[in-house]
């Protein structure tokens, strides 16, 4: 008997208000709706729009001026004096190595700081310090590095050098290494690291067997990221490898980079220059797209 | 149903209290048969003998219903515990009633052959009987309904005063018989009815148990004396 | 109580002792752990109080209890996960072997491999499904490429899923159903070999039948190993355990065979529990 006036009850507000009344006022609801509905969507695509519209003006401008001086030359001679066909072998040379070995370098310490964060000092003062710091690293004007290289490893001895671009590079990677690998571990559910645990494994080997295997996706996205910045990076370099006009690939010497070449050829006077600078430009872009797509694939095979 | 608190599911709850409803309605029911046969036996009452009759499919049908809704609520409920208890103990109980109803039915219609004799003695010590069995039965259904312990036992244990009872009707009816051959036929009709009552108390018995049990989880054991001695009993003839 | 209630129970009293027997312990093994006086804190917040609890060898221990009763902390106690976050603290006894598992200087990987755990969720490993199972197996055998084969057959045929696998072991094991993962995940903790397995939960996150198979597992596992569950689902611990305890508010209330439990349980917050009649 409670039951079925309970019933009633439940049903009354509806019943409450007559039909029509109900269904005018969720028409007005639904067309308000609509409405906002409608500007937020206009609003995101127009938005789009520009971005892509402006992305593709870059891209098209760069293929436009840099496909007209590209050849086999490009590759195969070096820098040379204006009008004498030079090529930009010593500047692509060069950025492999210094990119090379700065994300060599700076990969692992980044990958064992982020990994410190993430896995060993979670809520700890020292963690939430060191995380800080390497967020400010991450952010800093990367001008400002090449000084600190400069003033490190360039004037005490007494000479730009190949070492000192690589340090500048390493330091402009460890902290995206360190923020994408504390992303990617925090990522990963603690049911995880306690499955691992449970069968009694000791922390690190979760950590390295188990973890860095979920988070190698996002980890290596993250040294991507790495990559493609300081492929083209010209500020650190300028006070640090300084730029070479002939072929070395000594460490110890000023050493020539794409970044660096580019940003003196295309501020000078000769046209055989500029047009040296755009094609360099082109070989970074695509450089950086070609390593983006390649990794991708790679790694949606693996997983 | 023993639970001072609320269950959860109010729709449960609602089915469980509708549950304990229908046993005590069937159980008035039954009551109201045992009343009427007892009645028809002492008072020669025609009336009251077909009511308890015509009251039977009724009670056969309220056992039907409780038979279908327990089942109902063990499969969509799946009770657990003390609720589980009283399900199951509703599912015995009725069962209880419905062969006490089905007793008192088998007296009416003695009752009715009854009246056709005229009985020499006295039917005091049935109609004594009668009382205290539907003492025990009222008891009984008052105790399913409150959930009452205190009140299940008390039936638990007052059955041997109506075996007592019996064992003397027994032996009372068994004297008329050898005193006069034409007692034969009223009293072998008496003595089932006798029976029949003394067995309608034993279910009221078994319904204690299975309150017992349903309430507190614990089994009223067996230790209960049985009553009926007049499986034993030899009644001679002083002439011996 | 009224005085003829007093007179029932001392006049059956001795009958009804007898009676309960058969019921209440007979039926349950010695005790695999025997876990006395546990206090377990979360910082300063103390979530278990003063745990008593005998885990019958090669039978199932079912708990059960309201969300944040404890009882999982009680698993995880078991196992010294707890020792994974600073701050989480056992007191008390949990003996096993002769050996008291809440000791600091007890062997963790070692003990661990002794009491294997399953979880809510499956979480199956970001490899292979032989890898998955192998993985454990390596942190404590060296064992040969053949003999590794054998025991991932093994493991795999005992949580009944070598059927509809072995014919794709170096497939990720990601790709699973969600039963399929959680079974592995229990082939992973037999391979071990363990002699306890902890179960937290195993099929909150499963269909139906699925958590039908996961518990036909359950009771044939029980013949090998000691078995303790924690479950939300009432139907599921009286189908599965040999013997419940029901925990609130860190407390161990009350714990008898799933008969008992189930039909006649003597404490009042455990029947209000069990028939869905709480608070």
């Amino acid at each position: 008997m409670s039951a079925t006036t309970h019933m009633n009850d439940l049903g009354s507000p509806h019943s409450g208000l007559p039909g029509t009344n109900q269904s005018k006022v969720a028409a007005a609801l639904g067309s308000r709706r609509k409405r906002s509905d409608l500007i937020a969507k206009a609003l995101c695509y127009s938005a789009t729009t520009i971005a892509l519209v402006v992305l593709f003006a870059i891209l098209a401008t760069l293929i436009w001026l840099g496909a007209r001086g590209f050849g086999l030359h490009v590759f195969t001679n070096v820098t040379r004096p204006p009008g004498s066909g030079g090529g930009l072998l010593n500047a692509i040379v060069g950025s492999l190595i210094q990119t090379f070995l700065g994300v060599i370098i700076g990969t692992p310490i980044g990958l064992l700081v982020g990994t410190y964060l993430a896995e060993y000092a979670q809520g700890t003062l020292l963690g939430n310090a060191v995380r800080f710091v390497s967020d400010v690293l991450l952010s800093a004007p990367s001008i400002l590095i090449g000084l600190f290289a400069y003033q490190i490893l360039v004037a005490p001895f007494g000479g730009f050098s190949g070492f000192a671009g690589v340090a500048a590079l390493a330091v402009i990677v460890i902290p995206i290494v360190v923020r994408t690998t504390e992303d990617m571990l925090t990522l990963i559910p603690n049911s995880l690291r306690e499955a691992a645990v449970a069968l009694g494994a000791p922390k690190w080997k979760s950590i390295v067997l188990i973890c860095y295997r979920a988070a190698m996706n996002g980890i290596a996205t993250g040294v991507l990221l790495a990559i493609a910045r300081v492929a083209g990076e010209t500020a650190p370099l300028l006070f640090t490898s300084l730029g070479n006009l002939n072929w070395s690939v000594d460490m110890t010497q000023p050493m020539s980079s794409l970044p660096v070449t580019i940003y003196q050829y295309a501020g000078s006077a000769f046209d055989d220059w500029v047009q040296l600078a755009w094609v360099g430009a082109l070989l970074i872009t695509f450089g950086v797209l070609f390593i983006n797509i390649i990794a991708r694939v790679v790694l949606r095979r693996r997983s | 149903m023993a639970s001072d608190a609320e269950h959860i599911v109010k729709s449960f709850e609602n089915e469980l209290n509708r549950l304990r409803a229908q046993i005590t309605e069937m159980g008035g029911m039954v009551e109201l048969q045992v009343v009427n046969a007892c009645q028809s036996v002492v008072a020669r009452d025609q009336d009251a003998a077909t009511a308890t009759v015509t009251m039977d499919p009724k009670v056969d049908e309220a056992e039907r219903e409780i038979e279908q809704f327990v089942i109902r609520l063990l499969a969509l409920r799946q009770p657990m515990a003390a609720d589980l208890r009283h399900i199951v103990a509703a599912l015995k109980i009725t069962g209880d009633l419905e062969r006490m109803g089905d007793y008192a039915a088998n007296v009416a219609k003695r009752s009715v052959v009854l009246q056709q004799f005229s009985l020499p003695f006295s039917l005091s010590g049935l109609a004594h009987m009668g009382e205290l069995v539907q003492e025990n039965l009222k008891t009984i259904i008052d105790a399913i309904g409150e959930a009452n312990i205190e009140k299940a036992l008390e039936v638990w244990r007052s059955d041997e005063r109506i075996d007592d009872i019996y064992n003397a009707l027994f032996r009372e009816l068994v004297t008329y018989m050898m005193e006069d051959p034409r007692n034969i036929t009223p009293c072998t009709h008496l003595l089932f009815i006798a029976k029949n009552l003394e067995r309608i108390g034993d279910h009221a018995t078994n319904i204690a148990e299975t309150l017992y049990y349903a309430v507190t989880g614990e089994n009223l054991t067996s230790a209960r004396p049985k009553g009926d001695m007049s499986a034993y009993a030899v009644v001679r003839t002083g002439r011996e | 109580m009224s005085e003829t209630n007093q007179q029932s129970a001392t006049t059956e009293g001795v009958n009804q002792m007898a009676m309960m027997e058969p019921t209440s312990s007979a039926n349950l093994n010695e005790p695999r752990i025997a876990i006395r006086n546990i206090d377990f804190y979360y910082g300063t917040n103390k979530a278990l109080k003063g745990i008593n609890l005998d885990l019958p060898a090669r039978q199932v221990t079912g708990m059960i209890g309201p969300s944040g009763c404890g009882k999982s902390t009680l698993l995880r106690v078991l196992n010294r996960m707890y020792d994974l976050y600073p701050g989480q603290r056992a007191e008390g006894q949990a003996m096993m072997d002769g050996d008291n598992i809440i000791d600091p200087k007890v062997d963790l990987n070692r003990l661990r491999s002794k009491i294997g755990m399953v979880f809510q969720k499956p979480t199956p490993f970001p490899m292979s499904i032989y890898n998955n199972i192998a993985f454990g197996v390596k942190l404590h055998e060296k064992l040969s490429k053949a003999e590794m084969d054998e025991r991932v057959e093994w493991s795999l045929t005992r949580a009944a899923l070598w059927g509809e696998v072995k014919d794709r072991l170096n497939a990720p094991a990601g790709g699973m159903s969600g039963g399929q993962q959680q079974r592995l995940c229990i082939a992973r903790t037999i391979a071990v070999r363990p002699s306890v397995i902890l179960f937290d939960e195993p099929t909150s996150a499963l269909d139906p039948i699925s958590t039908l198979k996961i518990e036909e597992l359950i009771d044939e596992l029980k013949s090998e190993f000691t078995i303790a569950i924690v479950t939300h689902n009432m139907q599921q611990a009286a189908r599965c355990a040999d013997q419940v305890a029901f925990f609130y508010l860190g407390e161990m209330v009350e714990v008898g065979t799933a008969t008992q439990m189930f039909t006649a349980p003597r404490e009042k917050r455990t029947q209000e529990y069990i028939t869905g009649r709480f608070g």
